[in-house]
């Protein structure tokens, strides 16, 4: 077994009681630790991708129990791609939090930024829906410290709106879990998806009902219209390294639509038909209205790129929507791009407030600030890189959405949101930009000096190069997505990887037989049924281990 | 059986969404809490209802499936310690700005945070 595949969640697992308990008093410890388990977890993460990248599907077995019975971990080219995307993003906001002096504004914040990189790396590599929850419980635990770091009266306020709303949230996920598990006896997706593909149709109404609840779970995280009211208060009031950080916990609610929705719930299961990209396209196109209309409209840049992040999250929304290989790639692509944009932007708006005088961060003419042509110039490329404009990557990440539309039914539909939204946002940004930094010179006053740091400007400037790297091997890239894509959509390999056809030994067969798991429950199940729905004896070895635990 | 776990699933689940809608913290936090206890009996009865018969496999003899016992406890758990965190939090926010209410009007105007 590949022990490596473990090291993304445990290493900052590790990492993070380490410096609650050992260092709690060295701001300077903490941060070397922090920022060296950041970069290391790079590494891990590159040495992932290079295994991924040979299309073969790892799978972890925790404690050595196979699936079913287990929670595995399984590594392929999407959850490796999730997990570098986060260690990149990880060790950027580390470093810039440590720039800024934004880590030692409160307490642990390290400690706090570990176990959340560990939630959101366990939610990427998770190959079992409960344990989905339990790493999605871990990141909201850790996020809720972290949006709330540093103190502050606006700022708690917005802490308990985003708590509320994501205690209802998990309490959903577990309705749907338990929704799910009593149609189909599993919980491990790999197995799931198997007796989901033999639930025949008509007969899946209470599997619907579970399916809908999950999506809809998945759609509070990524921040989907109707249920995106916690984002705008949470992104704006979060510190900025920390919002920056939040860029990639809405693309956690994309990873596992795209998961979920394509292993176990994909458009040709006969007991659930297109039910996914039925509500995703339409509230897609309502997100990215909402979203955009709400760049325009915003008085203050934290909420401006707030509601980018949700405009985004819409059209990201949209490709997804179409539930094709094509599509999905296309989606692969934006996903990336907008996660460093949104981050970069959050980035850019405090080095704008660390500027500043009382005027902070609001879209109004106040003195130019210090370095205004610099931090006037990252704007500039951050916005444009995020409203889609060519030479940066949004404009090839909505070219190639755009693209893999072109076939489909909802071609007007999609060609038309995507297309209006971006003029909205381009004037939007071009607004709030030419507001904040050239009608300043128009106005009279002191600014206060610039801050003595130079590394969150080279944070922030090197994140933003990541866009022009995406440009620059955009080749290669979308090779690797559309081969991430086509193997997100031949379930039967993930299937095969996790659960290996066993014969009645117990002993795994070389060819690829059939999957030895049987039909679904009966609707009125016996009050003895199996756990998991097999006759004992078709895994033999594997459930006397499960008993007699 | 059956039809008083569903009420109670019910019943729970409706006190706790109107709890949730209310203005301040104090309902709430109790909202999200029996929330919590509605998903705990839901999730345990999904496991089928059955009376004395043992979790774990010793005979081969009928026995209550046992998963959901163990999800039931994760879930325990986790809704206890996000409780606590609610808490803290909505009193920190309380003693902070001095109003208990949930809503947030647009104050960002000056905000330098």
């Amino acid at each position: 077994m590949n022990h490596l595949i473990l090291a993304p969640v445990i290493l900052p697992a590790i990492l993070a009681p380490l410096i609650v308990l050992a260092m709690r008093h060295e701001i300077t410890l903490q941060r070397v630790f922090s920022v060296a388990g950041s970069a290391a977890l790079v590494v891990i993460a590159f040495l992932l991708f290079g295994q991924a990248e040979t299309g073969q599907i790892q799978v972890y077995e925790m404690g050595n129990w196979p699936a079913p019975f287990g929670i595995v971990l399984v590594l392929d080219r999407l959850s490796a791609l999730m997990v570098m995307m986060t260690s990149i993003l990880g060790l950027g906001v580390a470093l810039y939090a440590m720039g800024s002096g934004w880590d030692a504004r409160g307490k642990h914040f390290h400690a706090l930024f570990q176990f959340q990189v560990m939630g959101i790396n366990g939610a990427f590599l998770t190959g079992d829906a409960f344990n989905l929850f339990v790493f999605f419980e871990i990141l909201l635990i850790a996020s809720y410290g972290l949006m709330i770091h540093a103190g502050g009266r606006m700022r708690l306020r917005a802490g308990v709106q985003y708590v509320v709303y994501n205690l209802a949230g998990s309490a959903l996920f577990l309705f749907a879990l338990g929704t799910i598990y009593g149609v189909t006896g599993t919980l491990n997706m790999a197995d799931l998806a198997m007796r989901v593909a033999a639930l025949p149709e008509g007969d899946g109404a209470l599997l619907r009902v579970g399916a809908v609840l999950l999506l809809i779970v998945f759609a509070v995280k990524a921040a989907v219209v109707p249920i995106h009211f916690w984002l705008p208060n949470t992104y704006t009031h979060a510190p900025a390294p920390v919002a920056a950080l939040f860029a990639i916990m809405t693309k956690v609610g994309a990873y596992a639509i795209l998961r979920m929705y394509t292993l176990v719930f994909g458009p040709d299961m006969p007991a659930i038909g297109t039910l996914a990209g039925d509500w995703l396209l339409p509230a897609a196109v309502v997100t990215v209205t909402l979203g955009m209309l709400g760049v325009l409209g915003s008085k203050h840049l934290g909420r401006l790129v707030s509601f980018s992040v949700i405009g985004s999250m819409g059209t990201l929304f949209l490709a997804i929507g179409i539930f094709t290989p094509e599509a999905t790639a296309a989606a692969l692509y934006y996903m990336i791009h907008s996660t460093f944009a949104a981050a970069v932007l959050f980035l850019i708006a405090d080095l704008v407030v660390a500027r500043r005088g009382a005027a902070g961060a609001d879209v109004v003419a106040a003195p130019p600030i210090a370095q205004n042509g610099l931090i006037a110039a990252l704007f500039f490329g951050a916005a444009i890189a995020m409203t889609g404009l060519p030479p940066l990557s949004g404009f090839i990440g909505k070219l190639l959405i755009l693209d893999a539309a072109r076939e489909g039914a909802q071609m007007v539909v999609i060609f038309a949101a995507i297309l209006i939204t971006s003029l909205i946002a381009v004037v939007g940004f071009a607004r709030a930009g030419t507001t904040v930094f050239w009608k300043a010179y128009a106005v009279e006053g002191t600014s206060t000096p610039a801050p003595a740091q130079e590394l969150p400007l080279v944070v922030t400037g090197a994140l933003l190069s990541t866009m022009a790297l995406l440009v620059a091997l955009a080749g290669p890239v979308t090779g690797y997505l559309e081969a991430t894509s086509a193997q997100l959509y031949e379930r039967e390999l993930y299937i095969e990887a996790v659960m290996p056809p066993v014969n009645a030994e117990g002993m795994p067969i070389p060819q690829s037989g059939t999957p030895e798991g049987e039909g679904p429950l009966p609707p009125d199940g016996p009050q003895t049924a199996l756990p998991d729905g097999a006759e004992p004896g078709t895994v033999p070895g594997a459930y006397d281990n499960e008993g007699a635990q | 059986m059956e039809l008083i776990v569903a009420l109670a699933v019910g019943v729970l689940t409706a006190a706790a969404i109107y709890l949730i809608l209310r203005l301040r913290t104090f309902p709430v936090v109790l909202g999200t809490a029996m929330l919590s206890y509605a998903v705990n009996i839901f999730l345990f009865a999904t496991g089928r209802l059955a009376i004395n018969q043992p979790a774990v496999l010793l005979t081969g003899g009928p026995y209550a499936d046992p998963l959901p016992q163990a999800l039931v406890l994760t879930a325990i758990v986790i809704a206890f310690g996000m409780t606590a965190v609610v808490v803290m939090l909505a009193l920190g926010a309380y003693l902070e700005s001095g109003t208990d209410e949930i809503d947030m009007k647009d104050e960002t105007k000056g905000d330098r945070t």
